[in-house]
């Protein structure tokens, strides 16, 4: 594989598994800006238990220790930041997100502003590996009872509690769970560039992973992996089609029409690319109408 | 002593210097098909909501099946049976029929285990087949590759009888469930309200249309102002000047007369 298709797969596979991390409580209806925070939390994590003037522990098992870290971070900040809604929530986590970062950058034994090299190295195909097993967990996680309740809040949190749903115990897990996703794409991140600083997990960042999942659609697993491919693929694919036709200023403009484009999407798609009512006929063209039509009786 | 499966007492609601709900009490016998009417503002809804739990009770116990389920938490009252249906109808609009109904019984797979269970992956599972099940009883098709928004307003009312069905209750609370419907539809729910009250569910209805309260329910209580100012048989509550003068208005000139439905 050549070094470009390397480095863009490597991106590829991040931002699955940091969309994923975001999907999970915004199947819920919560939006969290602060991926940021949570992958910057993973990466130092690994980094320092990995690290031989750290902990020194085996690179795999940082990267576990590192989830469950963050996992447990997440954890605790759910409970404050749940109580905020919408807008308030999208302040909430922006804040942790500041948060995280301004600690980072003044830790010295985090290496803090010059950033931390860290000691093994991840090659792409763990990450791979990695962003196809968060892609099954989710599709998993999302098909369970659980799994439907959080769809169920999304649409009517009241009815879904008067049908047993324990809300605040769903959206904890879900914020939970989709924080130690984040954790393990931020301990993946460090291991695979051997140098992690602060500086380079920015609110750009955390913008851009809850775009890939507004944009991909919140109501099925697909969303965010549609999203996190069309993100990282496209604005690529017109910079090569800009240096194949000789255009500078296409490869120059390229933003321009992708920013355009994005626009243009939530005009015509405005629950996401792909929604409920899609996959399920995609689904129902794929099985040739095997599925049955039990008893339709309009 | 009769066997009552709901039981309120001198129930009190307040919102404001408003009071809504004034010092009510009433017995839901089991087994039965009873309707509550009244006037619009009468606290119909009002009473639907602090039996479960959507708002707090000021003064005053709700006991449900011999289990006091006053300040039972709103979450946890559809475990001890009581289930309800809306009166604009509050199906989930992204799910579809099957997820909707596979909603209601939630109450009943809290655990670990249950929680994290894959419903939707596997295409054939015990749950699924319940649920596909209650919709086929219902008369309704699981109308695979559809949310549910998309479906005639009829059908969703049904679905909504049947969601709150498979939570197993013992009380099905249904707030105006014929409201907007037509005569074909409204047929078609009695049926299935019939259904449902012959498998020994009691029925507690909130209903304008008085012509469907007197095919199907068999006790009428009647509601104003947040008081309870008659309660006797659909046939009874015609003759009742208090009931008439509610909701008609007293009329001096002349005696009331028996008058056509009350809606």
């Amino acid at each position: 594989m050549s070094g470009y298709l390397e480095s863009q797969l490597v991106i590829l596979c991040l931002s699955i598994i940091y969309a994923y991390g975001i999907f999970l409580p915004a199947a819920s209806g919560q939006l969290n800006l602060g991926a940021a925070g949570f992958i910057t939390l993973g990466a130092y994590a690994s980094g320092w238990f990995n690290l031989s003037d750290g902990l020194g522990i085996s690179m795999p098992l940082s990267i576990v220790l590192a989830m469950l870290f963050t996992g447990a971070v997440s954890f605790m900040i759910a409970f404050p930041i749940l109580r905020t809604r919408g807008v308030y929530m999208v302040l909430a986590t922006f804040a942790f997100a500041e948060v995280v970062s301004g600690l980072t950058i003044n830790m010295e034994f985090l290496g803090a502003a010059a950033g931390m090299p860290v000691d093994d190295h991840a090659p792409v195909t763990i990450l791979v590996i990695a962003a196809i097993a968060v892609i099954l967990f989710c599709f998993y996680f999302m098909s369970t009872r659980l799994g439907l309740a959080l769809r169920s809040i999304h649409d009517d949190e009241s009815v879904s509690v008067l049908f047993g749903v324990n809300v605040r115990l769903a959206k904890v897990a879900a914020f939970t769970v989709g924080g130690m996703l984040m954790g393990l794409g931020g301990a993946l991140y460090g291991h695979h560039y051997n140098y992690i600083e602060a500086q380079s997990f920015n609110v750009l960042l955390s913008i851009y992973i809850l775009l890939y999942v507004l944009l991909g659609g919140t109501q099925t697993a697909w969303g965010p992996l549609v999203g996190a491919i069309f993100f990282t693929v496209v604005p690529e694919l017109i910079r090569n089609l800009a240096i194949e036709i000789g255009s500078t200023w296409l490869a120059d403009s390229r933003f321009i029409f992708f920013g355009g484009f994005i626009v243009l999407m939530m005009v015509i798609r405005p629950e996401g690319v792909i929604t409920r009512t899609m996959q399920d006929r995609v689904a129902s063209i794929f099985s040739g109408g095997r599925r049955k039509n039990s008893g339709e009786a309009e | 002593m009769t066997d009552n499966v709901l039981t309120i007492s001198g129930i009190h609601k307040s919102f404001g210097g408003l009071k809504v709900i004034d010092d009510v009490s009433l017995d839901v016998r089991r087994g039965s098909r009873t309707a509550l009417i009244g006037p619009n503002g009468a606290g119909k809804t009002t009473i639907f909501n602090l039996l479960t739990g959507v708002y707090p009770i000021d003064d005053g116990t709700v006991v449900l099946d011999g289990i006091d389920i006053s300040h039972v938490p709103s979450q946890d009252r559809v475990i001890h049976g009581m289930s309800r249906s809306f009166q604009n109808i509050r199906l989930m609009p992204h799910l579809s029929t099957i997820e909707n109904v596979m909603l209601g019984q939630h109450s009943r797979a809290r655990s670990f285990g249950n929680l994290m269970f894959p419903l939707g992956l596997l295409s054939k599972n015990k749950w699924r087949d319940e649920a596909e099940a209650a919709l086929e009883n219902a008369g309704i098709g699981s109308y695979p590759g559809e949310v549910v928004a998309n479906l005639p307003y009829g059908v969703q009312k049904r679905i909504e009888v049947v969601r709150a069905m498979v939570s197993q209750p013992k009380l099905l609370l249904l707030d105006e469930p014929a409201a907007g419907l037509n005569e074909i539809e409204t047929r078609q729910l009695q049926e299935l309200l019939e259904n449902v009250s012959a498998s020994g569910v009691t029925i507690l209805v909130v209903e304008h249309d008085m012509h469907f309260v007197r095919n199907l329910c068999d006790h009428v209580v009647v509601l104003n102002f947040g008081q309870k100012i008659f309660e006797g048989t659909p046939d009874e509550v015609h003759q009742n000047p208090a009931v008439l003068e509610a909701y008609l208005g007293r009329d001096d000139s002349q005696p009331a007369k028996e008058t056509t439905d009350a809606s």
